[in-house]
């Protein structure tokens, strides 16, 4: 920000600090000496300054020193020569009988950034390390870092580095810390400090003596410690377990990080640390610093994709206060959809229903989406105050509640009926371009459910000429297509004008016309060649409500505990945001799933003995499945007799889903032993089982099965209509 | 580690700028403000990145406080060292705004040299730093009426001088050496911050108290002092409640300073306070409020005519009769497209206002005493009204401040200073609680 008149300024300083007048009164030369500092710091350039300063800085005033130091430090870089002028006086200093003096003139001359500097700090330095106050050690330490940091390619000097980890065992805390930064610094092309047994033990038991931030600081450097063998891992752990409940937000993480670190073979002590660690975590949540509260959200989130179930009964913390800026509540939706239980999801609901009609409306819309994920398990309650919404025909509210049914009908096929209703029953129409492409979907996927379908889209094809956006034509045009394959006889003609309009007529965009011809040659071809190509599957073959709440591994998400990473996002996807047109039916890829999948559901109702069959009914949580596992009894073990089935997980979850089987959870790829959990309703009776494949023996699979009330009847169905599913992947890969 | 410091108004004037590193050049600062004020409401500005630069920024008293970083540290670590910066300029320098600062940067550029070396945090701790901090804090003391009412009939003292104004503990630490001007204070503050979601049938749905206790002391070298909390105190959730006068709060945490031997037998806290503020005990209390939510509401919406809504709303302030909130301040959303608005309200120092851009109507109250019942009557324009837009009305939000009040009910029994100290020394005990966020659901 160059100043108008900068030069001026600069002048009349300079005849100020020479004027021997001023020179002579103490106050007013000190008032300059500010102001130069002062206009430094906005950005104007009072380099030319720099011979008046360095007389300054012979004075006994210290505060009139720390100034010019400040402006040397600056300026240093830009004029070496005249920098040099002012060593003398700060080697001068660095023997002054008063030990802040000598630290103050230290720490400002290994401040400047010029080369050949080091000739004149090496000396000065080392006997700083050896200086008797521990303020003159703090600053030298750190000097050897800058001094390196000067000349980063020179030899390392091994002098240096041995004095350094002496000073390791320096008796002020301080300086203990500032060697391990300095060290690191200096042997950072050799892998950084080593931290061996003795110097590990001697950090740890040095520990109470440190403050917060060296207390986190040294954690961190632990966290390069590898321990040997249990004993002194849990000698470690139970020495740092105090720390685990620190009052400072940073010390609390910093040790969860190195006990997930250190216990990474120890699950149960990882759990346990996590849990008592949540209070401090659910604290910052609750802190009067906003970014602390949010750096809180993040970590909390961070743990609940490996322990869903920690913060499950604190969810009211995270209901949002009025005040909270959005990027906080945000966070806090994203927390209360995954902490949604059988007992709390009423009032969970009725937290984010009042958020629906925030003034923001990027807050209403996430709110929505927020009601529709939990939708995906609790349909009926959410349907009821999506539909509510509709009613206030505000433009914002009504474009994200039928984007949310999208989804949702995507996502969770069940509530599909009721979604038609609705959408038919709405009268208003969403005016922003992702509202349409999301009820156009609705409209072509479903059209033989939604009565007035035909109509609705004939007002969009009439409004054509009007419409700005070609996403929204394009989905029009895909819509139209699908429409006119379930009702050809209400679609063929507003079909053809639409093709006609957009082949033949004033259509400037590529895509689109390209998109209708294709359209156009397809139809050519015949109404069956095009259904085959343009409908896909009505739902989500791959399920992702279930694969997306398994729980992972503490490992995955460990290294960037407590980073800045998951504060900025890069590590974390976005899970309340609408889903995006990447997970709708529109790639191919998805739909080469389908025609597998369906011979299984015509072989398997073959070996049903008598009309009993199975049903999916309304999904389980994992809370109640895992309660309900632990309660029951087996019933019926049994060998299949064949490994498992190599295929994807999805597929496989895909082929069980078309049986009315529910998969809940199964174990990633190769792992061993291999498990999945399903369930399944039938005649009034719920299944569950578990599938297991125990490690060496003859790798077949073992299925156990619990059941309420008991059928044995049913029991036997559905291990054959199992075995008849788990069989057909397997032959087809072999 | 740290590369740079900058503080910049709101208005993005540099007011402090320190290079620990070298690493960059000091355009990151413009950088940093064209990100921060480019960011969109919904995106997270704590952490923000520009190629391999990292800034990490809190806000305080109107200021960007930031720090920017090549390295990958704990986000933690960063923020409560902002806040520390933050809350020691406002101890040396009395207050925090973009005044204080600009005036007493020589003093700012002090505290960060002897506070981060190279990047790194050497301490933050008040009484290692008031050794080498040589400065004098200018403060800008704004003339105040306040002042004078203090004052009784021809110079006497009067009761009401006993009370320690509000502004009193908002001074430098460090008063000038040799000035009489220091006066020889220790403040201890109870904090609350209340949150709270009241049903719409009144039930109480959510209660949430996060308190603190804070010392603020003014005294230059201060020996060990103890505060004795209510006997009674029970911590934790398991404890059975016993009669109705204990307090019980869920979880507490102490400052590493504070000495507890004596708190599990009398609930006596031990410590020495240095100088400058710091919180010395952190405690909440979930799900659950020992005495009645501090207010309740009685609304009723209707629609009158066409185009017009009405909003009755009775209030009631439920504290103790001779207690009194102040500053209360209630929001109630109204329906998109409302164009004007008329009130009646029960006396003339409330006042409402609509605010079509956030869709809301805000009443105000300056004072409202315990026991008290306010109604206001709102008559709402709203053009295109359907009976489906009477929804939009609500939740209302309200904020208050309840001085001399704790929710949770911790009192401090005493405060002594041991071996008394030579020389007067002033205490004072000062209980507030804030509203966090207070919503009604209609």
């Amino acid at each position: 920000m160059p100043y108008f008149g900068s030069e001026e300024m600069v002048k009349e300083l300079k005849r100020a600090l020479s004027n021997p007048n001023v020179q002579a009164d103490r106050l007013r030369y000190k008032n300059y000496i500010t102001k130069v500092i002062r206009y430094m710091t906005q950005g104007l350039d009072v380099s030319a300054l720099f011979m008046d300063m360095v007389k300054a800085s012979a004075t006994v005033d210290i505060v009139q020193k720390k100034l010019v130091y400040l402006y040397m430090c600056t300026y240093a870089s830009d004029k070496p020569d005249l920098a040099l002028l002012a060593i003398n006086t700060l080697r001068k200093d660095c023997a002054d009988p008063n030990p802040m003096v000598r630290g103050l003139a230290l720490r400002n001359m290994c401040n400047f950034r010029m080369p050949g500097m080091t000739e004149y700090i090496e000396q000065p330095i080392v006997a700083g390390l050896r200086d008797k106050a521990s303020y003159v050690r703090r600053v030298a330490v750190l000097g050897c870092a800058k001094m390196h940091s000067l000349q980063p390619n020179t030899e390392i000097d091994g002098t240096i580095v041995n004095e350094l980890y002496a000073l390791l065992r320096d008796p002020d805390p301080v300086v203990v810390v500032n060697c391990l930064c300095a060290l690191e610094e200096i042997l950072k092309d050799e892998g950084g400090v080593v931290i061996n047994k003795p110097i590990a033990h001697h950090l740890l038991n040095r520990m109470k003596d440190l403050d917060s931030w060296a207390q986190s600081e040294v954690l961190t450097f632990l966290l390069r410690y590898h321990p040997r063998g249990d004993d002194e891992l849990f000698d470690i752990l139970s020495l740092l377990d105090a720390f685990l409940q620190s009052a400072h937000a940073h010390v609390a993480v910093a040790t969860l990080r190195l006990f997930l670190h250190l216990a990474s073979a120890h699950p149960a002590v990882q759990a346990d640390a996590l849990l008592r660690t949540s209070a401090p975590l659910l604290a910052t949540c609750g802190a009067a610093s906003r970014e602390l509260r949010f750096a809180g959200l993040c970590h909390v989130q961070q743990v609940m994709r490996s322990q869903p179930g920690l913060f499950g009964m604190h969810y009211k913390r995270f209901f949002c206060g009025y005040s909270e800026p959005s990027y906080i509540k945000f966070r806090k939706m994203e927390i209360l959809v995954e902490l949604v239980n059988d007992e709390n999801v009423a009032l969970v609901l009725e937290e984010l229903r009042s958020y629906c009609t925030d003034v923001s409306p990027e807050l209403a819309q996430a709110a929505i989406a927020a009601i529709g994920r939990i939708a995906r398990t609790y349909s009926e309650k959410c349907l009821d105050i999506l539909t509510g919404l509709l009613a206030l025909k505000q433009d914002h509210i009504t474009s994200a509640v039928i984007q949310t049914f999208r989804d949702l009908v995507w996502f969770c096929p069940q509530s599909t009926a009721a979604v038609c209703q609705t959408v038919e029953a709405c009268v208003d129409s969403p005016q922003d371009s992702e509202g349409k492409q999301a009820l156009l979907w609705l409209l072509g996927e479903h059209g033989d459910q939604i009565s007035s379908a035909p109509y609705v889209m004939e007002g969009y094809i009439d409004g054509l000429k009007t419409e700005l956006s070609s996403a929204v034509k394009m989905e029009l045009l895909t819509a139209s297509v699908k429409m006119f394959l379930c009702r050809p006889a209400e679609t063929q003609d507003m079909l053809g004008r639409l093709l006609h309009y957009c082949i033949a007529e004033e259509e400037s965009d590529v895509c689109v016309r390209d998109r209708a011809l294709l359209y156009y040659r397809l139809l050519q071809r015949g109404v069956e060649e095009t259904r085959k190509v343009v409908t896909g599957p009505k739902s989500d073959p791959s399920m992702s409500v279930l694969t997306g709440r398994q729980e992972e591994p503490i490992r995955q998400w460990a290294s960037t505990f407590n980073t800045l990473s998951p504060l900025a996002g890069r590590d974390l996807c976005p899970q309340t945001a609408v889903v995006s047109a990447a997970d709708q039916p529109s790639s191919s890829a998805e739909k080469e799933l389908l025609p597998e999948s369906t011979d299984v559901t015509l072989s398997s109702p073959d070996d049903t003995e008598e009309e009993i069959s199975l049903s999916l009914g309304p999904p389980l949580s994992h809370e109640t499945f895992e309660k309900m596992w632990l309660d029951l009894e087996v019933l019926h073990r049994q060998t299949l007799g064949f490994p498992r089935p190599r295929t994807a997980p999805d597929t496989l979850q895909a082929a069980l889903q078309l049986v009315k089987i529910q998969t809940l959870a199964f174990t990633p790829g190769d792992t061993v032993p291999w498990k999945a959990y399903i369930y399944t309703r039938s005649t009034g009776t719920l299944i569950l089982a578990e599938l297991l494949q125990a490690p060496g023996s003859d790798e077949s699979l073992v299925v156990s099965v619990k059941q309420q009330p008991v059928n044995q009847h049913a029991i036997r169905v559905f291990v054959s209509i199992l075995k008849s599913v788990l069989q057909t992947p397997n032959a087809d890969s072999s | 580690m740290i590369s740079q410091i900058f503080i910049l108004s709101s208005k993005g004037d540099h007011l402090i700028y320190k290079d620990f590193r070298g690493e960059e050049s000091k355009d990151s600062i413009n950088v940093f403000y064209e990100m921060v004020t480019a960011l969109s409401g919904d995106q997270p500005p704590v952490v923000m990145s520009h190629k391999d630069l990292h800034f990490i920024h809190i806000r305080q008293g109107g200021l960007y406080w930031v720090a920017s970083t090549k390295t990958n540290p704990s986000p933690f670590t960063i923020i409560e060292f902002l806040n520390r910066l933050a809350a020691l300029t406002k101890d040396y320098c009395g207050s925090l705004s973009e005044k204080s600062v600009r005036m007493n940067f020589a003093l700012i550029y002090e505290l960060l040299d002897e506070m981060v070396d190279f990047g790194y945090i050497q301490t933050t701790s008040t009484d290692i730093l008031k050794n080498f901090i040589q400065t004098e804090a200018v403060s800008s003391k704004p003339f105040s009426l306040f002042d004078l009412s203090n004052v009784g009939l021809f110079g006497a003292e009067t009761q009401q001088s006993k009370v320690a104004p509000s502004v009193a503990a908002s001074r430098p630490i460090m008063s000038g050496r040799g000035e009489q001007g220091g006066k020889n204070e220790i403040f201890v503050d109870v904090i609350e911050r209340l949150s709270v979601v009241i049903g719409s049938k009144g039930v109480l749905m959510k209660a949430d108290i996060q308190g603190e206790i804070r010392i603020k002391c003014f005294l230059p070298t201060c020996s060990e002092m103890r505060i004795g909390l209510n006997e009674e105190l029970n911590i934790g959730k398991s404890q059975l409640k016993g009669y109705s006068s204990a307090v019980r709060v869920d979880e507490c945490r102490f400052h590493q300073a504070v000495k507890l031997d004596e708190f599990d037998t009398f609930r006596i806290l031990k410590v020495c306070p240095s100088q400058g503020e710091q919180t010395v005990m952190q405690y909440q209390l979930c799900d659950e409020l020992p005495c009645a939510p501090p207010f309740q509401l009685f609304p009723s919406v209707e629609k009158d005519y066409v185009n017009r809504v009405l909003i009755f709303l009775k209030l009631r302030c439920d504290l103790p009769p001779k207690s009194t909130a102040l500053n209360v301040s209630i929001t109630v959303p109204v329906p998109k497209g409302s164009t004007s608005m008329s009130q009646e309200l029960s006396s003339p120092d409330q006042t409402a206002e609509l605010q079509p851009k956030n869709k809301a109507l805000l009443w105000e109250i300056p004072r409202f005493p315990g026991g008290a019942q306010l109604s206001a009557l709102f008559k709402v324009d709203v053009p295109g009204l359907s009976s489906a837009s009477l929804l939009e009305v609500g939740p209302v939000s309200m904020s208050f401040e309840l001085p001399k009040q704790t929710c949770t009910g911790l009192q401090i029994r005493f405060l002594r200073l041991s071996p008394t100290q030579t020389g007067l020394s002033q205490r004072w005990v000062r209980y507030v609680t804030h509203s966090d966020s207070y919503t009604i659901r209609i």
